[in-house]
């Protein structure tokens, strides 16, 4: 899951980037409106934590912007005023959910698996594909019952993957889904993710589509 | 203090019961008088009647014959007037029924004031040579005063009964010409305790408009202080909020953490917002001192560069920032609050090492006047389309400072005012950055 974290404070940006970050998800962190913007224009994010007040404007007018652009991405409002009807316009802006501050971190994380796993059109909370489980909220595997250890980066690519079941994903793809813009990347750190998942839940359950990517092979 | 009304009432009761005594006592006085006058002309006017009537006595009328004889035309007088004809000679020729029987004046014609038995006679004397007779006429004076008492009692009779009546219609008016204060009183009176819309004044008498704009400058000062007071709690409120979210997300991942070198990030980043909470809350204590006290008085004469050199010796700052104070400050002395100018100067200092935390300059220097301080940092100034905002409570513009509340300028700007003395912005036109100028005069 990659987060984008818009939000001008430092010290809870750099709380929401690790706190997120220990449960599993790659995130970046803008400060202001246009940064902002330009992160959502250039990069395919599972989720924006979107602060209201913002140095260069507000949050609800960057909403405005990204839902103008048709885009669906969930998007979750971080506000420090608990007035109703901030929350309501920003609701009506197209937020998808709300927090206000000071908001508990693991509650954050879960409206946020919460929202996304909405966007993805799922019901349950967990990924299921043959006898592999994937549940977000632990950030655990288990195969036949059995719990597997997964690095951070392998649990992502094996998320990415098993949401949406026989959709290829292209190497590229998967590069974001991975990496966040301060992450350094080797040329074949995908493969070698895949490789190490492959190890772990299964030589067949990953197939390798030529010259287009991954998906998880069809049961 | 006795009441207004009842001090109007008195004097007025007071002034209109000196002038009814007066009138009263020049009415007793002229219609005395005027009585006098006119029993005074019956007196002299009876007398020559009767002279003129006494044709048929004669010299040679017999006192016998005058003893027996009636004087029908004074008959009418018989009570009040006593007539008495006498011959030149000195014989009684007639008197009146009722008349005395001495000789009522020795004086040959004229007024005369006599006592004849006990009584006070007032008497008219005419001397008819021609006639060879004397006629004196009397009036009792006792009868006379009892009629002068009588008039003048049925004009005081009235006169009393009106008293009490004008008591009562003063103090009926008095009520209605207070009715204004009255109103004003029910206004006050009736108002809820955050009511602090001001007094009609154009509905008030012009006596009282002083007092009642008095009150609604009175009203409008404390309708201020109470609504900074309700600002600052409100931004009090949402300014804690965010370094406590810090805080508390800093605190979860610190505990979720399983990683030492997170978790030690984590607690540095707690650490952060500890100095940033504190310093926030130091500052709200600050303005909200500031806002409670008026023009400040204990003013002393401070030593600037003194001043300036204590408190950056007590401020941290990055080993990266270098901080001069102009040699010439050290002869600046100001009289002003000791408190105050500290405040003022602490904030601005700490303004300009936040606002460049990589390293740079800053300076305090003497102004464009030698009065004057100034302070310059290279930090990245205000965008000019910033600086109306800036000093507004809690506004922090786009290039702020991780630690800042938004305070600190608008502290030194209060600081300062409660010393007369002024703030100046500037961006700096020789290098980026911002130039404070601390103006002596306001």
């Amino acid at each position: 899951m990659r987060i984008l974290v818009v939000k001008d404070d430092p010290v809870i940006a750099d709380a929401v980037r690790v706190g997120l970050t220990l449960g599993g998800a790659i995130v970046d962190c803008v400060g202001t409106c246009a940064d902002a913007l330009a992160a959502v224009s250039t990069t395919r994010f599972s989720a924006i934590v979107l602060d209201i007040m913002l140095p260069d404007g507000s949050g609800i007018d960057v909403l405005r912007e990204i839902r103008a652009g048709k885009e669906t991405i969930p998007v979750l409002l971080l506000t420090a005023r608990d007035e109703i009807s901030d929350r309501v316009t920003g609701l009506d802006a197209g937020a998808d959910d709300y927090l206000v501050k000071p908001f508990d971190l693991d509650e954050l994380a879960a409206r946020l698996r919460a929202i996304t796993r909405r966007s993805d059109g799922r019901t349950d909370s967990c990924l299921v594909h043959g006898t592999i489980r994937v549940d977000p909220a632990e950030a655990s595997v288990t195969v036949d019952g059995a719990l597997v250890p997964l690095s951070r980066r392998e649990f992502a690519v094996l998320v990415a993957l098993m949401e949406r079941p026989g959709v290829i994903r292209s190497r590229s793809e998967l590069e974001e889904r991975l990496y966040g813009w301060d992450d350094d990347v080797e040329s074949n750190a995908v493969e070698v993710h895949i490789h190490h998942l492959r190890n772990k839940i299964g030589r067949e359950t990953i197939e390798t589509v030529r010259g287009l990517g991954y998906r998880m092979r069809a049961i | 203090m006795m009441s207004l009304r009842l001090r109007l009432f008195l004097i007025l009761i007071g002034a209109t019961g000196l002038i009814w005594l007066a009138a009263v006592s020049w009415i007793y006085v002229s219609s005395q008088r005027e009585l006098e006058h006119v029993l005074d002309t019956r007196l002299q006017e009876a007398a020559r009647m009767v002279a003129s009537l006494a044709e048929g006595f004669g010299r040679s009328s017999s006192v016998e014959d005058a003893d027996s004889k009636a004087l029908p035309t004074l008959s009418g007088y018989e009570r009040q007037l006593s007539c008495q004809i006498w011959s030149l000679d000195g014989r009684l020729i007639a008197k009146s029924s009722g008349a005395p029987e001495g000789v009522l004046t020795d004086r040959k014609s004229g007024f005369s004031d006599h006592e004849i038995n006990g009584e006070a006679w007032r008497v008219y004397a005419v001397e008819d040579a021609s006639k060879g007779i004397r006629v004196l006429v009397g009036d009792r004076l006792g009868l006379r005063e009892r009629l002068v008492g009588d008039l003048v009692k049925g004009l005081l009779w009235p006169a009393l009964l009106i008293v009490p009546l004008l008591g009562l219609l003063i103090w009926l008016s008095l009520n209605r010409g207070f009715r204004p204060l009255a109103w004003i009183t029910n206004d006050l009176t009736h108002r809820k305790a955050d009511d602090m819309r001001p007094v009609n004044v154009a509905a008030t008498p012009s006596e009282v408009q002083p007092l009642t704009n008095a009150l609604n400058q009175l009203f409008a000062k404390v309708e201020l202080a109470r609504r900074h007071e309700r600002d600052l709690t409100a931004f009090a409120a949402h300014e804690l909020r965010t370094p406590l979210a810090g805080l508390k997300a800093q605190a979860q991942v610190a505990v979720a953490a399983d990683d030492p070198a997170v978790m030690k990030h984590a607690l540095r980043q707690i650490l952060v917002s500890v100095d940033r909470t504190s310093r926030l809350v130091r500052q709200l204590l600050a303005i909200s001192r500031l806002d409670a006290r008026g023009e400040e008085q204990g003013a002393e004469p401070i030593v600037i560069g003194d001043l300036i050199d204590e408190i950056a010796g007590a401020t941290a700052k990055p080993d990266a920032i270098a901080v001069s104070v102009d040699e010439r400050l050290a002869a600046l002395t100001w009289m002003a609050n000791r408190e105050c100018l500290e405040l003022a100067i602490r904030n601005l200092h700490e303004n300009a090492i936040q606002h460049m935390p990589s390293g740079g300059h800053v300076r305090w220097t003497l102004g464009s006047s030698p009065n004057d301080i100034a302070v310059e940092d290279e930090g990245p100034g205000i965008p000019e389309n910033e600086m109306p905002q800036v000093g507004t409570r809690f506004f922090r513009g786009q290039f702020k400072s991780p630690i800042g509340s938004g305070l600190g300028l608008s502290i030194s700007r209060l600081a300062l005012e409660r010393i007369g003395a002024r703030l100046v912005l500037s961006n700096r036109t020789d290098t980026k950055g911002l130039r404070v100028e601390l103006l002596r005069q306001a």
